[in-house]
């Protein structure tokens, strides 16, 4: 039987059982839909990450307290209170490759305005933060040293709050509250979009670090310290010497660990590409896995299929077909199964993938040889996952095929 | 130079150690071109397994087997698909059409395992005139759910027909129809041997094998008589004998 009539019998085949055959394809579906979407996500997060790390600021460099290690254990910000406001102070007066330096202390709050709240993240810095993270004001200013002693009441807030709270209007001037404590409203952030973990900058409330500590955190230490080196070229030194200068001020010995980690934003980024390369790795693990079960899933339905056609297998023997025309067919009936679940998963992924990028505000990034590399494997899971049932019927007896009922 | 030519074919299946059993033990006939055969006997007198011998389905223990001058029984399995393609053509008892397939891609099925290389439009073409040789043009789209028994039996005769085989063999090909039905059978295959095509007809009932020109009775794995008849039944005749009201074709339309 020649390659057309091959696939004209094997198409007719799996129509006489349509919806069976599209549920067949779910699992192959499923797979190549997930492994598109979250090759494309990675891929789009990686493209994110790079760009982030121009935007977290010039030449920046952050201090966490406890120990953070690049790829192994990772004990997050803020677990271990090692940092003060004065070591932060201490950093930004006696090394002279930092411009400034900004305790950071975050909570997350309920900010009320007249009858709307909404529930945002109060970060506590100093007056040098926007500059250290390069972020223009849209209106209004930045509170200043003098704000920060007096732990005055005020606040800068991004472009979500003045979304959610004050649906747009001008809000500098205005009061809100949290827990009954009044801010004052006195700058409004530029825009800022996503950040490296896919949090909303924009959603957020920066107010004097003094300020936090006294009335809102109900703390006593600081999370991060940003830092700010004058010169991209004195990154090192500078990380060098805010090393010596923490350990000196934290009396570690010589024996003893740090208790705090200091890292330039592109060990920050690294951690965050490589998290997110984990993450990819892992997905694309449970798809490929999705994609073997899916491979399962045609096996059976080959073999029901098999045995369900017993009768027709030895009617095509009877007619003249070869032990290999019936091989082929069975098999070419898997590989088609594979071959459009595999075309659909793709058309699916695309989908997904768009779909979350748009969510997320990323770029667009359609992983081309990830779809051929998945479209392959489908294939070949066909191949592979009907070759057994096709075999079992290639074997089968004729005459015993034409008796059975 | 006769179709077909069985000389000595004995069939033993192996059951177990201590046990054989012979199915055939030395049948040797002689069909020439043109001939309408029936083969009757009780069940277990080896008629089926010489029917699957002829249709190229089972190979003998030993034997010689010559259909349309090629030496059958040692052939390699690829070639004997071929043969059972080109020279033969099944009619079976159940009909044995593909379910969800429709007449006239049932007709189509043989050609396309033909080794000639026929092109889809001459398939489709050779199955249309098919369908209508037993008159059912008209029923090409129609499942064979959607058809009567006797037109699915006259669907599955189109389907042997149709790439043109030295001999029909047909398998109780009115053990599922009714008399009327049976008839109707009985003279497609009296047309169509008039024609000249050699039919080997396997049956049990007696009236039936009145059909044919010859009737070979077995018993335990032997020919035990072979008779023609002396004046077959003519099934057009017959028909006209029947009373009215048994037409099938008209009550499941």
């Amino acid at each position: 039987m020649n390659k057309y009539f091959l696939m004209l019998v094997a198409v007719r085949a799996l129509r006489r059982n349509a919806m069976r055959s599209l549920l067949t394809t779910l699992g192959v579906v499923i797979g190549v839909g997930a492994v598109i979407t979250t090759v494309s996500i990675g891929h789009g997060a990686r493209v994110q990450v790079e760009e982030q790390v121009n935007r977290l600021g010039q030449n920046v460099v952050l201090v966490f307290p406890g120990s953070r290690t690049l790829g192994g254990v990772n004990i997050g910000g803020g677990t271990v209170n090692t940092l003060t406001v004065e070591d932060a102070l201490a950093i930004q007066d006696e090394i002279p490759e930092v411009v400034a330096a900004s305790p950071e202390v975050r909570s997350q709050r309920l900010i009320n305005y007249g009858n709307r709240n909404w529930f945002s993240r109060i970060y506590g810095q100093s007056a040098d933060y926007l500059q250290i993270r390069q972020w223009p004001l849209e209106s209004g200013r930045m509170f200043d040293e003098e704000d920060v002693v007096r732990a005055r009441k005020v606040a800068v807030v991004g472009q979500t709050i003045v979304e959610e709270l004050f649906e747009g209007m001008d809000p500098i001037g205005e009061v809100v509250r949290v827990r009954g404590m009044p801010l004052e409203i006195i700058g409004v952030l530029g825009r800022k979009g996503m950040s490296l973990m896919g949090s909303v900058q924009d959603d957020i409330v920066l107010i004097p670090y003094s300020t936090a500590f006294r009335y809102v955190s109900g703390r006593t230490h600081a999370m991060v310290i940003n830092v700010q080196v004058f010169d991209q070229g004195a990154m090192s030194v500078a990380q060098q010497k805010i090393t010596d200068l923490l350990r000196e001020r934290h009396r570690l010995g010589p024996e003893q660990d740090n208790d705090f980690t200091v890292q330039t934003q592109e060990e920050v980024a690294q951690t965050a590409t490589e998290t997110s390369r984990i993450m990819t790795f892992l997905l694309g693990a449970i798809a490929g896995v999705s994609l073997l079960v899916g491979g399962i899933g045609i096996m059976n339905i080959m073999l029901v299929s098999v045995t369900e056609r017993t009768r027709e297998i030895g009617v095509r023997v009877a007619l003249g077909a070869r032990n290999r025309d019936i091989l082929r067919q069975f098999l070419v009936e898997a590989i088609l199964l594979s071959c459009i679940g595999g075309v659909i998963g793709i058309l699916g992924g695309m989908v997904c993938s768009e779909i979350l990028a748009r969510q997320a505000g990323w770029p667009i990034q359609l992983p081309y040889t990830a779809m051929l590399y998945a479209f392959g494997f489908s294939v070949g899971v066909g191949v592979f996952f009907g070759y057994y049932p096709a075999r079992k019927a290639a074997r089968m007896d004729p005459i015993e095929a034409l008796r059975h009922e | 130079m006769p179709v077909i030519q069985l000389e000595d074919i004995r069939k033993c299946y192996h059951v177990s150690d201590t046990q054989d059993v012979h199915a055939l033990r030395g049948v040797s006939l002689v069909f020439e071109a043109g001939e309408f055969a029936a083969i009757m006997g009780p069940s277990g007198s080896g008629k089926s397994t010489l029917l699957n011998v002829l249709g190229g389905l089972d190979r003998p223990t030993s034997g010689t087997y010559h259909l349309d001058g090629e030496e059958v029984v040692a052939l390699e399995p690829d070639r004997l698909a071929a043969v059972r393609n080109e020279k033969i053509g099944f009619v079976f008892q159940n009909f044995n059409l593909l379910s969800r397939t429709t007449a006239l891609e049932n007709i189509e099925l043989p050609m396309m395992y033909n080794r000639q290389g026929f092109t889809l439009k001459e398939i489709q073409r050779r199955a249309r005139e098919g369908l209508e040789m037993v008159g059912l043009a008209d029923r090409a789209s129609h499942y064979p759910s959607q058809l009567s028994g006797g037109q699915q039996q006259r669907v599955a005769i189109a389907r042997a027909l149709v790439n043109r085989p030295a001999v029909l063999l047909a398998d109780e090909p009115s053990g599922n129809l009714d008399s009327r039905t049976t008839l109707e059978i009985m003279e497609i295959f009296q047309r169509l041997n008039a024609q000249g095509i050699l039919i080997v007809m396997v049956t049990h009932e007696p009236e039936i094998g009145q059909y044919a020109h010859r009737v070979i009775t077995m018993r335990d794995g032997r020919v035990c008589k072979d008779v023609p008849v002396a004046e077959p039944f003519v099934a057009s005749r017959e028909k006209e004998r029947l009373p009215a009201d048994t037409r099938e074709d008209a009550s499941d339309e």
